[in-house]
């Protein structure tokens, strides 16, 4: 809201323009009787480099457009907030349309979605129409991090695969949707030195089935005993309540190289999965959570 | 009727130096330019080609480059070398403001200069057609103060009892466009390289837009309607049409441009109200913009025969025909309803480009093929048939190239809003993306037969300069 003193400000500015602009019209209203008039009549007598002017008429039509648009203009600002705090006859905000639209959407598809509320989760995923609807929400809200697929990315995870962070139960996945999910690996560089990043690298290799330097799993199991275990796990199998992922397994949330797991255990790692609950309704994150836990299922 | 070349006797020694000198970089520029338009259109239809020197060519990168070299290089260069030589002419009085002359083309292809180094290297202010950071924008600042100087002072020393009608358009564009860029670039600078906008949120928006569309009504629009003023009457041979039209136009449109900016800022965090204004005012707009098109067109009344002739006349009628056909797309596309669908779209991009191409470059273009040929004591250009080639490729590429932009920008607005039976989104954008392809082929073509036009016109440009050196060395013996 403006203050008094601006809002009629704004308005004896705006209202200021457009009448001087209605008396430069009228003062040099001299419009031609029909459109075809000849426009050979007087100059105005001055001459520029060779150029002269004729005065004549403002062409009818012209004219006449010019006094519909102003007049359009005078109706839309009583009918509509156009000048300072005027509210307008109608009563219209922008804000007001949308909440219009959006509750209007909301009655239209209630329905929609209405079928499925008292279904559980399993069963809705095995609906081929609600699977329809679960695909297009996903394509709308969710493949641009998980890819239209659900095969994930470097730092998103695959949700097609039966590996999962956060767990794959139709209530843990309906969680990750809702309230969203934090994972912070912290960056480890800093407190067990460089060598310390090398030698658990080559562990989590060990671990991972993968080549590695034995001459350093000594120390590297030693490191991962007092830093990482707490949340990988002993086995370092990962914790799902924390979201610590299986680190004897193939699959990678990030790269699995040497290089890419010392870049992990150096500088850390922040991944956040969005909370959706202010975004979609409860309806919508159902149908997206069957259609997420449809994904995994043969 | 006169004749279009300076002749000795009763009129004053006309500056043309600084006209001829900012008249080929016109063409320079406009070639510069538009061949960038045409490498980012290409970008944008195989986007591997963002790869040729990464990060340097990237798109987002090089469209400020195109958008700042053809605005302020080309369109720059035309609005100076024209508005000095019509400002003289129309005054019979020689530039004032001695060494300020020079330094209004140095300093502003200085500006050019830094511009095309600055932006790739990713220096930018990232404000919309005022990218350039503030050291640039304080040249920027000094180049116009005396550009103003040289003008207003001109139309002070004048002979002639009245201003005519093209220097009021200048005038307006030469102090408007000082207003804007000084209020709108206001900015903390934070080192050499970077500064920080003075204003915030939404009021940033707003200025930054009450700048931009600005730029189009008064660097892009007031300013090229000074050079119809001159060229058309003086190609045409016709008086002006209606003084009194003149009159009216004038004043409704500069006042109105003001206030139009917000139609850019539709549904967004700007006050309903200032929406509202924006969108009453730029619909007044019309008429206004039409007196002036009007005002051209009629000019040509009894001497229509000569478009059949005179390739130079066509393009400065056929640049009225565009700057009408997007003053009125323009004021429909404020409306908010229409703007809810072609807002964000290539449509945008096509009004811009009707107006760029078809208005702007063609009237400049049209002007540059009258006053080239008149600033060299010639009766034309070295080839006419070359202007007329120019002219049918200039067309056909505006068409194209706008053409190909509506459908696609129709399309994109369409798939955008389209809803499935359960409220979800019909499309995902990057399908949108992949369904433009096809209009994105197409307006490279346009575009590229658009620099093939201006390719012929510096070749032919450059054709006559070499006749008119070859003649005056063929005259040395003989006057020694």
């Amino acid at each position: 809201m403006l203050t008094t003193f601006w809002s009629w400000w704004v308005i004896l500015l705006t209202l200021t323009n457009l009448v001087l602009i209605c008396w430069v019209l009228f003062a040099n209203k001299k419009v031609a009787v029909s459109d075809d008039d000849d426009p050979e009549n007087e100059t105005t007598g001055h001459e520029y480099d060779g150029i002269q002017e004729y005065d004549n008429p403002l062409p009818k039509w012209w004219f006449q457009m010019f006094v519909i648009t102003l007049v359009f203009g005078a109706i839309y600002f009583v009918m509509y907030p156009a000048l300072g705090n005027w509210k307008g006859v109608l009563g219209w905000t922008s804000v007001g349309q949308w909440e219009a639209e959006m509750e209007k959407a909301n009655v239209k598809y209630s329905e929609t979605f209405g079928q499925y509320k008292d279904m559980k989760i399993e069963d809705i995923a095995a609906d081929p129409k609600a699977m329809k609807i679960g695909t297009r929400l996903f394509a709308n809200n969710c493949a641009v991090c998980h890819g239209a697929d659900g095969g994930g990315n470097v730092g998103f995870p695959n949700l097609t695969d039966k590996d999962w962070l956060y767990g794959g139960t139709p209530a843990e996945i309906e969680m990750s949707i809702t309230h969203g999910r934090n994972g912070a690996m912290p960056p480890w560089g800093d407190v067990i030195g460089e060598d310390g990043v090398v030698a658990v690298a080559e562990y989590v290799l060990k671990m991972s089935g993968q080549e590695h330097d034995a001459a350093k799993l000594e120390k590297g199991m030693q490191v991962y005993n007092t830093t990482c275990v707490a949340c990988h796990g002993p086995d370092g199998t990962g914790n799902k309540m924390l979201g610590a992922p299986n680190l004897t397994d193939s699959i990678w949330l990030y790269e699995g190289t040497g290089e890419g797991i010392r870049h992990s255990v150096r500088a850390g790692r922040a991944n956040v999965m969005p909370a959706q609950a202010d975004k979609l309704r409860e309806d919508k994150i159902r149908m997206l959570t069957a259609y997420v836990y449809s994904l995994s299922q043969d | 009727m006169s004749s279009n070349l300076a002749t000795a006797g009763e009129q004053p020694a006309y500056n043309y130096d600084i006209v001829r000198k900012f008249a080929v970089m016109t063409v320079v520029w406009g070639v510069v330019g538009m061949t960038v338009g045409v490498l980012i259109a290409s970008q944008l239809a195989w986007p591997q080609l963002n790869d040729i020197m990464q990060p340097f060519s990237h798109f987002g990168r090089l469209r400020p480059l195109h958008t700042n070299a053809v605005i302020f290089a080309f369109g720059g260069c035309a609005l100076f070398a024209t508005s000095y030589y019509v400002v003289q002419r129309t005054c019979q009085a020689t530039l004032f403001g001695g060494f300020l002359v020079p330094f209004t083309f140095w300093g502003w292809q200085l500006v050019i200069l830094l511009a095309a180094i600055t932006l790739p290297l990713g220096m930018t202010s990232s404000k919309e057609y005022a990218e350039l950071e503030w050291p640039i924008d304080i040249l920027i600042t000094l180049v116009w103060v005396s550009y103003g100087i040289v003008f207003f002072g001109t139309i002070i020393k004048r002979k002639t009892s009245h201003i005519y009608v093209a220097n009021w358009f200048f005038g307006a564009f030469i102090l408007t466009v000082a207003i804007l860029h000084v209020v709108n670039s206001a900015a903390i600078p934070v080192t050499l390289t970077k500064s920080y906008s003075a204003y915030a949120g939404a009021m940033d928006a707003m200025i930054q837009w009450w700048y931009g569309h600005n730029a189009v009504g008064f660097f892009l629009t007031a300013g090229f309607l000074g050079i119809m003023y001159y060229f058309v009457p003086k190609q045409a041979e016709r008086p002006v049409y209606s003084y009194r039209l003149s009159i009216i136009h004038f004043w409704a449109l500069i006042s109105l441009y003001i206030w139009a900016g917000p139609h850019h800022l539709h549904y967004t965090a700007l006050p309903d109200w200032t929406q509202g204004v924006g969108m009453v005012m730029s619909l007044i707009l019309l008429a206004p913009s039409w007196g002036g098109m009007i005002n051209g067109i009629m000019t040509l009344s009894g001497a229509w025969h000569k478009l059949r002739t005179d390739p130079t006349l066509r393009f400065l009628v056929v640049s009225l025909s565009f700057y009408g056909m997007s003053t009125f797309e323009g004021p429909m596309m404020s409306i908010k309803t229409v703007n809810a669908l072609s807002h964000y779209t290539d449509w945008t991009v096509g009004h811009v480009h009707s107006g760029a191409l078809g208005w702007v470059a063609m009237v400049s273009i049209g002007a540059l093929y009258h006053l080239i040929p008149a600033l060299l004591g010639r009766k034309e250009m070295w080839s006419v048939k070359l202007v007329n080639l120019h002219f049918w490729m200039a067309t056909i590429g505006t068409v194209l190239y706008i053409a190909s932009m509506w459908v696609n920008g129709i399309m994109q607005g369409l798939m955008w809003r389209a809803f499935n039976a359960d409220g979800t989104l019909t499309y995902s954008f990057v399908e949108s993306v992949e369904a433009s392809y096809p209009g994105h082929y197409v307006r490279v073509l346009g575009g590229a037969i658009f620099l093939g036009g201006m390719l012929f016109m510096a070749y032919n440009t450059y054709r006559t300069f070499q006749a008119e050196s070859d003649n005056a060395a063929a005259a040395q013996p003989q006057s020694a």
